[in-house]
């Protein structure tokens, strides 16, 4: 399919960009401190999968890929709303958002 | 051609956005990296023929969630740095290894689905309009967009729960509970 002078873009750039986005969202995660950086890194995640979903159904010729991608934001804005929420009552009792000092719980 | 050059340049940008949101040290900086990121994600579906999703991509996401994510950090403190010490030992490495395998994980697993690919359905030229994907969301899925009716109903009042009994009232409540 890749022939030289006459590139096109295949389905699998697409899921590979969408990869290394993933694996920068789980990198965020996994690296910040702040909550709501913890957050957007998840946002960022999220958004990745729905490039898939959508380069998929792309190339399968189906819709489904694009509904999926809209269930998904769907759902991302709820648990960004109810995330950002109970990070805001966190604040307010603790006077910080970072995860390294709300650790009340740790064994 | 002129798509190869979209999707060099505007990967290039999405990729950008992404290390600006993991590097930056104010969180509104780490906010505007997602942005452009999610603009970047929004042109994507326009050239893989998604217009509807492309048009709610920008009004949810860049209008919606981060204008959300903005409100936040403007009440919690944007003023605080982040600090750059590890509390755990080797947590910048690890993070860096356990990613790059994360992503030769993902690219390996499913590189013989992607670089065959599949042409078995067919009908190549599907464009996602608003109607087509109407037609899907309303009659294949009915039951899933009620659903989702459902979650959007328990995430709002959820929301407003938490915002009215913070920590003041639950105190309140506790000393009638005692008393």
């Amino acid at each position: 399919m890749i022939v030289m002078a006459d590139v096109t873009v295949t389905v699998g750039w697409y899921m590979i960009l969408a990869a290394v986005l993933f694996s920068m969202g789980a990198a965020g995660v996994l690296l910040r401190r702040n909550a709501l950086v913890m957050f957007m890194s998840v946002e960022l995640m999220l958004n990745s999968v729905n490039l898939t979903f959508i380069a998929a159904g792309n190339e399968l010729g189906l819709v489904e890929g694009q509904v999926a991608a809209l269930f998904v934001m769907v759902v991302a804005a709820a648990e960004v709303t109810v995330g950002l929420a109970i990070l805001v009552a966190v604040f307010r009792r603790r006077s910080t958002a970072n995860v390294d000092l709300l650790s009340e719980l740790k064994g | 051609m002129i798509e190869v050059f979209l999707f060099a340049i505007f990967a290039l940008v999405a990729l950008a956005g992404a290390v600006v949101m993991l590097t930056a040290r104010n969180p509104v900086y780490s906010a505007m990296g997602l942005l452009v990121t999610m603009f970047a994600m929004a042109l994507f579906y326009v050239m893989l023929d998604a217009h509807f999703v492309a048009a709610v991509q920008i009004l949810v996401y860049a209008g919606a969630v981060m204008t959300l994510f903005l409100f936040v950090i403007m009440m919690i403190g944007v003023d605080k740095k982040e600090e750059r010490v590890e509390t755990i030992p080797f947590q910048r490495g690890i993070t860096f290894v356990v990613a790059l395998g994360l992503a030769v994980v993902i690219i390996l697993a499913g590189r013989q689905a992607w670089v065959t690919g599949s042409d078995a359905f067919g009908s190549p030229d599907m464009v996602g309009t608003i109607e087509t994907v109407a037609d899907s969301l309303f009659g294949t899925w009915t039951i899933a967009f009620l659903s989702t009716v459902f979650l959007l109903t328990i995430a709002a009042v959820g929301t407003v729960a938490l915002a009215m009994f913070g920590p003041t009232a639950v105190q309140s409540t506790d000393e009638e509970e005692g008393a």
